[in-house]
């Protein structure tokens, strides 16, 4: 499914936010905390694959898409789109990769500007980037528009978000980001706030655009939507990718023990289909204070000594059925 | 099932006034019914009238809305004069864990004292002995007694969730409403939330109506589910033979589009939109965005059947000859 | 026990022809005519900007020459009398509704524009920024104004151009403090971020997605602000440190007192230039705060009630299906 060179090749990212220390810990100098939302991640994103980071709230899945957007300022690491580094370049030069890589966010009723019709919400990148004339302009919007669904455009180009469905707008959206014809499309948590009913739609959408050549990074807490719609997945927790590989390996064989207890308490369909799900106790720690050693340990059902001193890495998983199926976990 | 029955709903109906003689039907005449213990789903998606249909039960409408019908708790009609017959059952009898519940603490109020405030307020104890209690409610719903004196920004958001259980069950209810319990929660936090309302309705034999968008959940938790659409119920049934054997198309339809971890098969989303529900339809409400309507969609509303025992769907599909039910 | 609740949303109105298609327009017709309070209030603020814009044309007397006695009683010919100069009070206070008005418009540009400037700026920036006019607001906002006013004046000299600027170098902090708030809020929502993500440059994120959500409540504030503007140039007339050729409603009430108005029981010089000020400053409130709350989202959450819902005779409507 990757074909030749991945379009965004991200190695080793750190993202910290400091930690607002307040007036009399300033003057008493303690030590400046960090949040580390993101600690050393790596990861590539091929044309026509859809990558999941998958995760819990608080892992870092949508700071790891903000810096990979440079919406937030990386503290380490390189983000590479097409061979090229863009960690390093300024806001204007960063301008015309701009156009390449597009973001959908999670909620279609914040993420359109209330007083904006829909052409002018799908026209506005092609404004900002001074693209075409006028004339070409209305053909664009009405092409991307057709693209991400909205079909018949004539229906939906005059009318404003709160005229529109959640799903319509999430559509509106899409073509937002579609009318600039980007090579990577960074979805983040793209049906989490739509009904169930409207959701497969919109994962068909991009479906389809990751056929048509797209390299897609979805980010996404849901577990199945990752299985059924991504090439392959990426499990992070703590700011950590604790395991990765192609989608049906990593949910059909887990590896690392936060996986499987993740892949057990996801309810299924099926009410017979009743497996004992593996919960593990408490909440994802602060990730201000991230555990020694394994960032797993302290939840880790099958944690041993050394989980607590030794920080895995990535590596191949010796009972995987695919070469590109890693996991972090000393124990496997 | 009928000496158990504990709450019948017959002919629910939830009219909003939307101003300018306008009127939204929110809820158009619904029954089910709850027996002791038992756990059952309300599902649908936005604007189906599922949430309208709980607050209906406890009494809790905005001024705009008008309700008719009949809610029988053990055999007593507790809406028949208004607030005046709801408001001794409320929180006693029956009890709510409110949507977004867990972010509607008081931040400046310690979590115990939150707690404690309705058992006040009703007269059930106060003071020490209240205090004693909300201890007792704490450990009840797996937090530790003495964090009874911590405050809202000091608990995690599964904790704060717990803690609005506790609340909810301060009165010894015995329906407990529970209105997407687990729906801004992680899926680790949800799975621990979901054992703990089964865990209590077990233990303590209390009702619960748990009303929710997410199917998966349902099909987990409930042993019967009434699938709404656009305010009236498309199908009540046991969970197993809703998956199974569905007998409404929007139930098929519905887990269809519903992504299994496992699941092969195509997610197929549901073409179009619900219908308004500020003006009045004729036909199924269902028949535009149905994969199997016929001409007799568009004009008769179809009325609910029994399939089997305990199993009704309103779809026309089922009048036709056995050999070709409605999947 | 009750919670808040918004009433359950209408399902989506694509499936069928809009029946109301709210357009901007249609938005700021609603707010401006749309309750008793915002029409009568313009209605007020719309009459005396007519007697000022007119004053010249319409003053029954001259309000330079002696027309009637020395605090003459009303009467047919002067019809709120006279003042100490036996000059007709009508006239007087018509004058004086063209500096106050005019003051009073004035000023609150100048706070909009200072306040607007500093507001967006800081709110849209943040950071050292933020900081660096935030504490200029603030040294602004702890200056006692009426010290300020009086030094001031002695420096600058008593014209009505000075007396535009000092109000408005005083007033304009609470409007940069309401709007750096919003902006902050605004600058944080997911389509501004969305713009900003696609390279959007400052000047088109404050321009097409700042501005436009800010511009009523910009309007609200102009409005209360001309309130608090006209009550400062009456007070700084009053103090006498307006401009002494012009004639205001402050001046006039500090003259009658100068001139002994109270103790020849001369009311009519007064309490009409009085009663102008109390009615324009109310109408501005009126209308800034209608505007105001009507803009506020967070005071039109809808509760549930406990008490209120009623119950419909049983059956009613299963007779129909």
């Amino acid at each position: 499914m990757t074909g030749g060179e991945p379009l965004l090749e991200v190695d080793g990212l750190v993202t910290r936010y400091p930690v607002p220390r307040g007036i009399v810990r300033t003057l008493a100098r303690a030590p400046r905390e960090h949040v580390h939302a993101v600690e050393g991640v790596s990861f590539t994103v091929g044309p026509g694959e859809m990558l999941a980071l998958v995760g819990e709230s608080g892992c870092g899945k949508t700071t790891t898409a903000q810096t990979v957007m440079r919406m937030v300022t990386e503290d380490a690491g390189s983000i590479r789109f097409r061979g090229r580094e863009i960690s390093t370049l300024s806001h204007r030069g960063l301008r015309p990769l701009r156009r390449e890589m597009q973001i959908i966010y999670q909620d279609p009723y914040e993420s359109l500007d209330p007083r904006f019709r829909v052409r002018d919400t799908v026209m506005e990148p092609l404004r900002i980037h001074s693209i075409g004339s006028s004339a070409d302009r209305e053909q664009k919007v009405l092409d991307a528009l057709v693209r991400a669904g909205l079909t018949p455009p004539d229906l939906y180009i005059d009318r404003f978000a709160h005229e529109l469905s959640g799903g319509q707008r999430q559509r509106v959206a899409i073509a937002a980001a579609l009318v600039l014809e980007p090579k990577l499309l960074v979805a983040d948590e793209p049906v989490s706030m739509l009904d169930v009913s409207v959701r497969a739609g919109i994962l068909a959408l991009l479906d389809g655009l990751r056929r048509s050549g797209l390299g897609i990074l979805m980010i996404t807490h849901d577990l199945s939507t990752a299985a059924h719609f991504a090439d392959r997945i990426a499990v992070m927790y703590l700011g950590r990718i604790v395991e990765e590989g192609p989608a049906k390996d990593v949910v059909r064989n887990p590896q690392h023990p936060y996986t499987k207890a993740l892949i057990s308490v996801v309810p299924k369909r099926d009410p017979r289909d009743t497996m004992k799900p593996q919960i593990l106790k408490g909440e994802t720690p602060n990730p201000v204070h991230v555990p020694s050693g394994c960032r797993f340990h302290p939840r880790c059902p099958v944690a041993v000594e050394s989980c607590t001193s030794v920080d895995p890495e990535l590596r191949r998983v010796k009972a995987a059925t695919s070469p590109e199926h890693r996991a972090a976990c000393i124990l496997v | 099932m009928t000496d158990r029955r504990l709450l019948q709903v017959e002919e629910l109906h939830v009219w909003f006034e939307l101003g300018h003689g306008r009127e939204l039907h929110a809820v158009q005449g619904i029954s089910f019914d709850l027996a002791e213990g038992e756990r059952l789903g309300l599902v649908g998606e936005s604007g189906c009238g599922k949430t309208t249909t709980i607050l209906a039960l406890m009494g809790l409408l905005p001024g705009s809305a008008s309700v008719s019908g009949r809610v029988l708790l053990n055999g007593e009609d507790i809406l028949a004069e208004g607030e005046a017959t709801v408001a001794p059952h409320r929180w006693h009898d029956v009890a709510m864990v409110f949507q977004g519940a867990m972010n509607a603490f008081n931040p400046v109020k310690t979590v115990g004292a939150q707690i404690a405030e309705p058992m006040e307020l009703h007269g059930i104890s106060s003071g020490r002995s209240a205090m004693a209690r909300v201890r007792e409610l704490l450990e009840m719903v797996g937090i530790s007694g003495s964090r009874a004196g911590r405050y809202p920004h000091e608990f995690s958001g599964g904790m704060r969730q717990r803690a609005a259980i506790a609340m909810a069950l301060a009165c010894d209810p015995k329906v407990l409403l529970a209105d997407e319990p687990t729906t801004a929660l992680d899926v680790m936090v949800q799975a621990q939330i979901l054992e703990l309302l089964v865990a209590l309705t077990n233990d303590l034999g209390l009702a619960m109506i748990l009303v929710t968008h997410d199917l998966p959940v349902v099909a987990q938790v409930c042993g019967r589910a009434a699938v709404m659409y656009a305010g009236e119920i498309a199908e009540t049934g046991p969970t197993q033979t809703l998956y199974h054997d569905p007998r409404h198309p929007y139930t098929r339809m519905l887990f269809a589009a519903t992504p299994d971890l496992y699941g092969d098969d195509a997610v197929l989303s549901i073409p179009g939109v619900p219908p308004r529900l500020d003006r009045e339809f004729e036909g199924c409400p269902f028949a535009p965005r149905c994969d199997s309507a016929f001409s007799r969609c568009a004009g008769e509303h179809p009325r609910l059947r029994e399939i089997d025992p305990g199993h009704v769907a309103a779809c026309h599909l089922n009048d036709v000859a056995v050999g070709a039910p409605a999947r | 026990m009750s919670a808040s609740i918004q009433a359950p949303p209408v399902p989506d109105p694509l499936g069928a022809p809009a029946a109301v298609a709210p357009t901007r327009r249609g938005f700021m017709r609603e707010l401006l005519f749309g309750s008793r309070q915002t029409v009568v209030g313009l209605a007020v603020i719309a009459f005396f900007v007519v007697i000022a814009v007119l004053a010249p044309d319409i003053v029954p007397h001259s309000v330079t020459q002696q027309t009637g006695p020395v605090y003459g009683a009303p009467n047919g010919h002067h019809l709120l009398g006279t003042d100490d100069g036996g000059i007709d009070m009508l006239s007087e206070v018509i004058y004086g509704a063209r500096v106050s008005m005019l003051v009073g418009f004035a000023a609150s540009v100048v706070c909009m524009v200072l306040g607007g400037l500093v507001g967006v700026l800081s709110g849209y920036f943040g950071g050292k920024t933020d900081i660096v006019l935030m504490r200029i607001t603030d040294y602004f906002l702890v200056i006692p104004d009426v010290p300020l006013m009086i030094i001031a004046a002695a420096i600058f000299g008593r014209s009505l151009l000075n007396i535009i600027i000092i109000i408005g170098v005083i007033y304009w902090t609470s409007t940069a403090r309401l709007l750096r708030a919003q902006v902050k809020s605004l600058r944080e929502r997911v389509y501004v971020q969305r713009a900003r993500s696609l390279g959007a440059g400052h000047s088109r994120l404050i321009g097409s997605h700042i501005m436009p959500q800010i511009a009523p409540l910009i309007v609200a504030n102009t409005v209360l602000t001309i309130a608090t503007a006209i009550f400062a140039e009456t007070y700084i007339s009053f103090l006498g440190l307006g401009d002494p050729s012009a004639i205001s409603w402050g001046k006039l009430i500090q003259n009658s007192l100068t001139g002994g108005a109270v103790f020849h029981s001369a009311w009519w010089a007064i309490i009409p230039p009085g009663a102008c000020v109390t009615v324009v400053i109310l109408a501005c409130t009126m209308v800034g705060q209608a505007l105001e709350d009507s803009l506020n989202p967070r005071l039109r959450v809808g509760h549930l009630s406990v008490r209120r819902f009623r119950m419909r005779p049983f059956s009613a409507r299963i007779e129909s299906r």
